[in-house]
């Protein structure tokens, strides 16, 4: 376990982290490996894990009837998926797979669910991080509706 | 402006018919000559051939959207300021055909034009109006691309100018100093005098050919009495300039001023009319449009006037980028008191008044200019709270 | 001014609304040489006339080579032109990219839609004197993947070893595989120095504005980003006063600007 220590501090979602949060997550850490077109979490099933991406990409997906599987968003190295771990229910709202073989670090979100509850400095890390992605993905979200580059733009 | 009573030992005295025989011999040398003249209830610019079409004893009275003609005592031929439009559509006609394409088998071929430009006097010109010309100028001949048929028409340009002896309500020439002596770029000055119930001119050449036209006329030298009163008159106009533009600091205080609220205020008064843009002489944007007749076969392309002020002026595809009447509005004023600065060296504007006369609701510049100059709170204090 | 006639050799499907027309010229007339960025009004008869960016190659001046969308009564009777139909040239126009400022320095493109038209000739200069700059790298976002302009190209670039081409859509459809989000996203892991880059921007204008901003949050300095601006046109000559944009003329002192010097006006409203 102690090898993915340097892994996890050199990240840049993690950089920063005091240390000893730093241990606390490498209790709840295990290096995970997907191959292409592998699903990493279905849409509805509860959010147990996330993941710090080392390399590869993952496709954020939503399946239409009509139009099969769309991609919404892709992460890749250095990028954070889920964060509906952090929000009740617990449940992923869309589908998520590996569109070339992607190697991660998988955080238990129960064992990290119950460490943030007692230790809420280390809670406040987490939300302040993740706060950040979801802005930076909430800004990239209203762009792309904005369709710039449509006829009427 | 140089002082009338400097210049050069040429000026002569003329009577009145003196000047109808400067018509004459222009005419006959193939000019077309235009003057002021009584129109539509307004002194207007257009063709003549006599004194008698001068606007005798008429005068203007000028105010924020007004403008009346007056009944004037003694009947001076010049007692007006400007007309509505300056001389802007003789050197830069409303509508200019550019050139011709012939269908030719599956291509075409493009038909320069030939007609040359007519010859043209200008009689009455004044001070403001030449700063204007001198304007355009630098704007169609003064850059890398030079507009020919422009050009064609001033080279030959024959220009009387005449100085103000009155100031109108509207005028601020003297802050722009653009007046109210004549400056430069004509062949004959001339100032009217009527005092002693004796009509005469005094006048002097400025180039070759104004020299000589004025040696052809029936006239006498003048004397020191005759330059003093003639400089008089153009310094009772300086002095009763009814408005003022403050001309330093401003062309960057505009554009630090761009957000200032002001602008809000005066773009809902704006009715984007382009009324100030049709009379004003300096301003130059220009559309072009195509045209072809109903066979397809022949088609050609119009250079013609257009004004920053329409929806269309800014449109690109997916919309017009001045939507609102305020930024039409602050696009005009801050071209002409700062842009045009940093694209031709001076101000655009030569202080004549007109957009402040034929705007329909009245927006005075010098007002807008001095309101936007005044620093702008960024939030206001909630008295309530 | 007068146009120049040329004649059709290609009209060229690029997308469902982008075409490329390809122009050789009447009368044996020499190679139409322009600097990349640069734009010329082309005029079609009876119907009128348009600003168009060159999107050819300036080291194969024989043809000239334009790529645009059909978004009005001009561009859609030009891209139902047949082979051996005339058009008018006016050109070229205008301050293009600065290719020679490049040189010695790490070069980021970002192109966004349509604008990856404009830069394709400073991508193919940089290309050809490859050993000029350092890194290159390309950053291209459009709508979807059936919007994707010079895929075969891109495919190309992206082939070569020394070029690090990057493509992204917002709305992904089924089957595509590749980066869905927005073009800026692909600014803080794209592989330059921002301490030695030299960035060229080109896509609509809200777009450009975010990407300068990503760029400087990156490091990359304000005096080396470079923007193509675009309003209408009527002259392409500064005499028509239509394209003014601040100070100056879009047709004479731009299109492409350094974004030091129109930062302020880029983010006022209706400018």
């Amino acid at each position: 376990m102690h090898t993915l220590e340097p892994i996890l501090a050199e990240h840049p979602f993690l950089k920063g982290l005091d240390p000893r949060h730093l241990d606390v997550l490498v209790g709840c850490a295990s290096n995970v490996r997907f191959d292409e077109g592998a699903f990493v979490f279905r849409q509805g099933e509860e959010a147990n894990t996330f993941y710090i991406l080392r390399e590869g990409k993952i496709a954020v997906e939503i399946f239409t009837p009509h139009r099969g599987a769309i991609s919404i968003d892709t992460v890749g190295e250095g990028d954070v998926l889920g964060w509906s771990w952090l929000i009740p229910p617990y449940h992923w709202h869309f589908d998520a797979r590996a569109v070339e073989p992607t190697r991660a670090i998988a955080l238990d979100a129960r064992c990290m669910r119950t460490k943030c509850e007692s230790d809420h400095e280390l809670g406040y890390e987490l939300m302040k991080r993740f706060a950040q992605i979801i802005e930076q993905r909430l800004d990239a979200t209203r762009w792309q509706l904005l369709d710039v580059y449509g006829v009427r733009s | 402006m140089s002082d009338v009573s400097t210049r050069g030992p040429d000026r002569v005295v003329l009577e009145p018919a003196a000047m109808q025989q400067l018509i004459d011999v222009l005419r006959s040398t193939g000019y077309q000559v235009h003057g002021p003249v009584l129109g539509n209830g307004a002194v207007v610019y257009d063709e003549l051939s006599s004194v008698e079409q001068f606007p005798a004893g008429r005068g203007d009275q000028q105010q924020p959207g007004r403008y009346r003609l007056t009944v004037q005592e003694p009947a001076a031929w010049f007692g007006y300021t400007v007309a509505p439009q300056g001389w802007k559509r003789l050197f830069f006609p409303p509508a200019t055909r550019l050139w011709r394409a012939e269908r030719k088998g599956s291509g075409m071929t493009l038909v320069p034009e030939q007609e040359a430009p007519p010859a043209l006097a200008l009689i009455g010109v004044r001070a403001c109006e030449l700063a204007a010309i001198a304007m355009q100028d630098r704007v169609f001949m003064g850059g890398p691309f030079i507009d020919p048929a422009y050009k064609a028409r001033r080279d030959k340009a024959f220009i009387v100018a005449v100085n103000c002896g009155r100031a109108g309500e509207t005028c601020f020439c003297a802050s722009m100093g653009t007046g109210p002596a004549v400056g430069g770029g004509f062949d004959i000055a001339m100032t009217e005098l009527m005092s002693g119930g004796r009509h005469r001119f005094v006048a002097e050449a400025a180039t070759g050919r104004g020299a000589a036209a004025l040696a052809g006329l029936a006239g006498r030298p003048a004397t020191t009495d005759d330059e003093r009163e003639a400089a008089a008159v153009v310094a009772e106009a300086a002095t009763h300039m009814g408005r003022a533009v403050h001309t330093e600091g401003l062309a960057a205080s505009l554009m630090a001023h761009i957000e200032h609220p002001r602008w809000d205020q005066v773009g809902r008064r704006c009715l984007s009319c382009a009324n100030c843009t049709l009379v004003c002489p300096t301003c130059f944007c220009a559309t072009v449009e195509d045209e072809t007749d109903l066979t397809g076969a022949h088609a050609a392309r119009w250079k013609k006037w257009d004004s920053c002020f329409t929806l269309d002026f800014s449109y690109i595809h997916g919309g017009s980028v001045r939507p609102s009447p305020y930024a039409r509005y602050r696009q005009w004023l801050i071209h002409k008191f700062s842009s045009w600065v940093d694209q031709f060296g001076t101000f655009g504007c030569v202080g004549c008044g007109r957009c402040i006369t034929w705007c329909p609701v009245g927006i005075d510049v010098t007002e807008e200019l001095q309101a936007l100059e005044q620093e702008h709170p960024t939030a206001t204090e909630d008295a309530t709270a | 001014m007068f146009p120049d006639l040329f004649k059709v050799r290609q009209v060229r499907r690029e997308t469902d609304d982008t075409f490329t027309l390809e122009l050789g010229p009447v009368n044996g007339r020499g190679p139409f040489t322009f600097a990349a960025g640069q734009f010329n009004m082309l005029y079609v008869r009876g119907i009128g006339e348009v600003p168009i960016s060159i999107s050819g190659d300036p080291g194969q001046p024989g043809s000239l080579v334009h790529t645009t969308r059909a978004v009005g009564a001009v561009t859609n009777a030009m891209r139902a032109l047949k082979k051996g139909d005339m058009i008018g040239v006016r050109g070229p126009f205008g301050i293009g990219w600065p290719v020679q400022e490049a040189e010695g320095r790490d070069v980021v493109v970002v192109a966004g839609g349509i604008g990856l038209a404009p830069l394709r000739p400073a991508i193919c200069q940089l290309l050809a004197r490859r050993d000029r700059v350092g890194k290159l790298v390309l950053l291209y976002g459009t709508r979807t993947p059936a919007d994707i302009l010079f895929r075969k190209e891109l495919e190309a670039w992206r082939a070569r070893l020394d070029f690090e081409v990057y493509v992204t859509v917002d709305r992904a459809t089924a089957g595509w595989h590749g980066n869905v989000g927005v073009v800026t996203k692909l600014i803080p892991k794209a592989p330059f120095d921002p301490g030695r880059t030299l960035a060229m921007v080109c896509g609509p204008e809200i777009m450009m504005r975010f990407t300068a901003l990503e760029l400087e949050k990156r490091g990359v300095a304000r005096q080396r980003i470079y923007l193509s601006m675009e309003r209408n046109m009527k002259c392409g000559i500064g005499l028509c006063g239509h394209c003014q944009f601040g100070p100056g003329f879009i047709c004479k002192d731009g299109p492409v600007y350094r974004y030091d010097a129109v930062k302020g006006l880029v983010s006022l409203r209706e400018v």
